[in-house]
């Protein structure tokens, strides 16, 4: 990770020399990209429940919350990648077409999108446009969706006796979720902004982040985590709810043994990070 | 492509040749018809069944049922696809009627002029005129009433029949329901021992057919004639776009999943009208199982998984021995979860810990 982003970094100082408007460099020639629209939030903290699974002992617990404090900026999209955002990608060869077929309006957010695509375009995007674009991690997500954020249904701590009634208050809680009864990606816009700005957060497209589902055990005296396993096949989605997605899936379905309320649609949105004074220079030398 | 004007022509004909039989319901009655009980049931929609008693209470009767052909459009998955129903009551599948073996059925079929097709019923419950489909072809505008004495004991499937292409066209469009006949002594295990269940849901499976675009996108249509052509051509490729259970992806989970309390018998009914399919519980069985739905067999016992053919309605007895949330799918599991052949029970109740503990939690891989 820290050598891919040296060579990211590199590429982002030749950009700088360009004086202003990063996002408008040509590439490949053949389309000068739009200014991406961007929120910067201001430093700040939150409150909010962990992803992933957490045990104590032998039993489910519900997730822990956690202060979470980020010292520095946070740039992001305004919108979600849109569908004629994700073509240019596509059409320069470095994404794959979304497994979407329905009629959506280009300035709606792709979607039919897995991770993996999401981290193609990232990569695509920051090679584009000289600096460095990244999934949000779920923290990150969470402190700009603000009161737009939900979480997850982890459901209560687990009965020792009886572990059907966390499944129940879970199936309980997601079913009744008062979702969008339309599916179909909207133009961007239409699920509003949020105090922070950004807008169409937990509309009806979910957004990959690049945190990876966690399955740990919290220590027994309730401070802090004493082991926990990462599986990155699997990602943190965020929207109207908080779920996990293996990273080729593009369409979240339930059913059969898995009775969780699937995502409506996969798409996403990037982060912006501006690479310190110290690492560009670093990256500038090639180090 | 299929206007009124042509069902009403189409009906005229078979008007006719109904005309032309003698009249032997009046020849063949039974003396004594006129002395049996009456017993009006009002039926309810699909996955919930009419009260009934499962051991019958005095002697035959006649149950009389009254059922409305609705023809609507109907979303039948999240992504909005609309489909061009034809219903039975306004349900896809139409209710299920209870009756005892020996009773007798007396349905009045309503097809109101706010139709625009000519609809009948085929009860494979009944003996003789096409299952009374010969008898009850209706007209947008009639109505008519058929009586016809259970002889057999089962579930028995339903369907509209009237001749043709139009026969599988109604069936795919939604037309299709269950009756069960129960012995008059009620249900008996393998050993003939009563058995009974607390709970009733009637389950009806439906596989469809939506035309798509040149884009691959499902097409709607005004009217079900208009989409008439183009639904025959994807049926004839025998794949269905939705294999469902009551008419829609997910009518039967979240909000609307089935509801049960360990300890509790519950009957589950499925119907499958045209097509092959396999029930299966996840997490749970099927204690006693009319695989072929006839109750004059022995249950099958302890059965993971049975089999409805097409065409028919079986019945699985299971008492739920564990709470959480069961699955209940079609365990042909592409069509259970990209098709949406999927439906949940919400069990509440105490824990078994004998049946199943989680022995150890999830963790990393012991190293040595």
């Amino acid at each position: 990770m820290p050598l891919s982003f040296l060579k990211v970094a590199s590429v982002a100082i030749a950009a700088a020399t360009v004086p202003i408007g990063l996002s408008a460099v040509s590439w490949s020639g053949h389309r000068l990209h739009p200014v991406t629209i961007t929120v910067t939030l201001p430093p700040g903290s939150i409150t909010y429940s962990l992803p992933g699974e957490f045990l104590r002992g032998e039993h489910p617990q519900a997730n822990p919350r956690l202060k979470r404090r980020f010292n520095k900026p946070i740039e992001i999209m305004t919108y979600q990648v849109s569908v004629a955002d994700y073509a240019d990608c596509v059409k320069a060869g470095a994404c794959q077409s979304p497994q979407e077929t329905r009629e959506i309006p280009p300035n709606a957010p792709v979607t039919g999108v897995s991770y993996l695509d999401a981290s193609a375009y990232a990569r695509w995007y920051s090679q584009a446009t000289g600096d460095y674009w990244r999934l949000p991690t779920d923290e990150e997500w969470a402190f700009a969706a603000a009161e737009r954020f939900r979480g997850g249904f982890e459901g209560p701590q687990a009965d020792a006796n009886n572990p059907a009634k966390r499944w129940l208050a879970r199936y309980k809680a997601e079913a009744q979720l008062d979702r969008s009864p339309d599916p179909l990606p909207r133009s961007r816009g239409t699920f509003g902004v949020n105090s922070r700005g950004l807008a169409d957060l937990s509309g009806n497209v979910w957004e990959w982040t690049s945190t990876c589902f966690v399955r740990a055990t919290l220590a027994a005296d309730g401070t802090g985590v004493a082991n926990s396993l990462d599986n990155c096949g699997v990602h943190v989605v965020e929207g109207f709810h908080r779920t996990y997605m293996s990273n080729f899936v593009s369409d979240g379905k339930s059913g059969g043994c898995a009775v969780g309320t699937p995502p409506d649609n996969l798409g996403f949105r990037l982060v912006r990070d501006r690479p310190g004074w110290r690492k560009l220079i670093l990256g500038y030398l090639g180090i | 492509m299929f206007t009124r004007r042509e069902a009403l022509f189409g009906a005229a004909i078979g008007a006719a040749a109904v005309a032309a039989m003698p009249a032997f319901s009046a020849t063949f009655a039974p003396a004594d018809i006129g002395a049996l009980a009456r017993e009006k049931v009002k039926l309810v929609a699909p996955p919930f069944v009419h009260p009934h008693d499962q051991v019958a209470k005095g002697g035959p009767k006649i149950v009389e049922f009254t059922m409305t052909i609705e023809e609507k459009p109907v979303v039948i998955d999240a992504d909005g696809t609309t489909l061009n129903a034809m219903t039975y009551n306004g349900s896809v599948p139409g209710p299920l009627m209870v009756v005892h073996q020996d009773d007798y059925v007396e349905l009045t079929l309503i097809n109101p002029d706010t139709n625009t097709l000519a609809h009948n019923i085929d009860f494979h419950a009944a003996t003789g005129a096409l299952g009374g489909g010969e008898l009850t072809l209706v007209n947008p505008g009639e109505q008519v009433t058929l009586r016809f004495k259970a002889t057999r004991s089962g579930t028995f499937v339903y369907h509209c029949a009237p001749g043709g292409s139009m026969i599988p066209w109604h069936v795919v469009s939604g037309m299709s329901g269950a009756i069960m006949v129960l012995p008059r002594d009620g249900l008996k295990d393998d050993k003939g021992k009563p058995v009974k269940y607390d709970r009733i849901f009637y389950i009806g499976e439906n596989d469809f057919y939506i035309p798509r675009d040149e884009n691959g996108n499902f097409k709607s249509y005004e009217t079900a004639g208009d989409g008439y052509d183009d639904m025959m051509k994807v049926m004839r490729g025998l794949i269905p776009t939705h294999v469902v259970f009551n008419g829609k992806v997910g009518s039967l989970t979240g909000d609307n999943a089935m509801k049960a309390n360990v300890g509790e018998t519950v009957l589950i009914v499925h119907s499958q009208a045209n097509r092959d399919t396999r029930p299966h519980l996840i997490g749970g069985h099927g204690d006693y199982v009319w695989e072929e739905g006839k109750f004059a067999n022995t249950p099958a016992k302890d059965l993971e998984t049975w089999f409805i053919r097409g065409g028919s309605a079986g019945a699985a007895l299971y008492t739920f021995l564990q709470p959480g949330v069961y699955a209940y799918v079609n365990h042909n599991l592409i069509e259970a979860v990209e098709l949406g052949a999927t439906a949940h029970f919400m069990v509440e109740g105490e824990w078994n810990d004998d049946l199943m503990t989680q022995v150890e939690a999830p963790k990393a891989i012991a190293t040595n």
